[in-house]
């Protein structure tokens, strides 16, 4: 039970450096797109007070991907947002493996079962949205 | 406005409100979706999604200062994520369907509670019971490091614990907060975590509830990337701060100064929404 407590938490601090590294990643990936959208139009007017819901390019992985690779500053921002969002995605998967190893086979029944609902919210829920 | 001030304003309130988030653990979503509707003026919808993204950016930017601690309980915290992620999908398919009066008022109270939660003390009696046969099963009962050693404890209520923690990831997916709060007095009221454990384990399950909610508040368009981009930066800058501060300063005035705010904004959030400004 000791020996076993300690290789969890050497699997936590592996994926607490793991977390932090996709957040820098993400962070840079941000202000990388939020320099040229900034510096496009510094004096444009700006207002959120009406929702319009944003662009289908905006609004899906393969076309966030998609926008941010043709140059969009405004995609590139949206590519670092999924990438933020997709940290404790990996985390997840991170434990279903460490569990795996483990050889607890309940607690990656429990870790999938989570990992469904993730991925079911990233690329399915457009089917009820 | 213009792009430049906007954001620049965005940024720095977010800053404050992950600052103080983080040195009050009541963390900086609570106040974030109240600042951009309320003093900028944003739309709920492009507030809440905002507000997600920044606090999966706390949750995850934090976890390493967490860990180091060895209080956290990964099974506790995997067992739980099932409830506040089929929760937080739930929420998040609520905000299309709820008026946006009733989210800023269920916002409100929210708000109240949030405030009368950490302003209460709790009495911290040791619990002498025999395991509860269900949390052994479930392999839930653990030890942390302790002034005195290595202290066991057990875990109780586990239905009970899921249910609070269901409706915990409904009111995140809702409201695009991490509702931290309402986790904690799951696992630390309900279910007799000792309270280190109940909010190191909290933080960690945060992201992945946040994250949950957050493909389907994607897909619906409430992710702006011009609006959210200054909260993410400001909030994680904001609250690292705060988490480097918070070993070194006492923070009773603080929290209680925070209340005060939290409460405010409580209620300017339900007098906007009564007067019909959502």
């Amino acid at each position: 039970m000791a020996a076993k407590h300690i290789d969890d938490e050497r699997v936590e601090v592996m994926i607490s450096n793991l977390l932090r590294a996709g957040v820098v990643l993400a962070a840079l990936v941000v202000i990388a797109g939020a320099v040229p959208y900034i510096g496009a139009h510094p004096r444009a007017h700006v207002s959120y007070r009406t929702f319009h819901g944003e662009p289908d390019a905006l609004k899906t992985v393969p076309g966030v991907i998609a926008n941010a690779f043709s140059g969009s500053p405004r995609g590139v921002i949206q590519l670092g947002l999924l990438l933020l969002i997709a940290t404790p995605i990996a985390r997840v998967i991170f434990s279903a493996v460490a569990f795996a190893i483990e050889g607890d086979r309940m607690y990656v029944a429990f870790t999938l079962i989570v990992l469904a609902v993730l991925l079911y919210s990233l690329f399915g829920s457009f089917l009820i949205a | 406005m213009n792009v430049l001030a906007f954001t620049f304003l965005v940024w720095a309130g977010s800053l404050v409100a992950g600052f103080l988030g983080a040195l009050t653990g009541l963390g900086g979503g609570v106040v974030l979706v109240p600042l951009l509707t309320v003093f900028f003026h944003v739309d709920l919808r492009y507030a809440i999604g905002a507000s997600l993204v920044s606090v999966i950016a706390t949750s995850s930017g934090s976890a390493a200062a967490y860990v180091k601690e060895g209080f956290s309980n990964i099974r506790i915290g995997m067992f739980l994520e099932i409830a506040t992620t089929l929760g937080a999908l739930f929420g998040a398919y609520l905000t299309a369907k709820v008026p946006a009066t009733a989210i800023a008022i269920v916002f409100g109270i929210v708000l109240l509670y949030s405030a009368y939660v950490s302003r209460r003390t709790r009495p911290r009696a040791i619990v002498e019971e025999p395991p509860d046969p269900l949390a052994t099963k479930l392999k839930m009962n653990g030890s942390f490091p302790d002034t005195s050693g290595i202290r066991q404890y057990n875990v109780y209520r586990v239905p009970a614990g899921f249910a609070i923690m269901y409706l915990a990831g409904t009111l995140s997916g809702l409201l695009g907060i991490g509702s931290g709060a309402l986790k904690v007095v799951a696992m630390d009221q309900a279910m007799k975590i000792p309270f280190k454990v109940s909010t190191t384990t909290s933080n960690f399950m945060i992201g992945v509830t946040a994250a949950a909610s957050a493909g389907v508040y994607l897909s619906r368009g409430y992710i702006d990337p011009s609006l959210a981009m200054p909260v993410m930066i400001g909030v994680l800058i904001g609250s690292l701060m705060g988490t480097r501060v918070l070993v070194k300063t006492k923070t009773k005035s603080l929290r209680l100064v925070f209340s005060v705010v939290i409460v405010l904004l409580g209620l300017e959030m339900m007098l906007k929404a009564v007067t019909g400004g959502f």
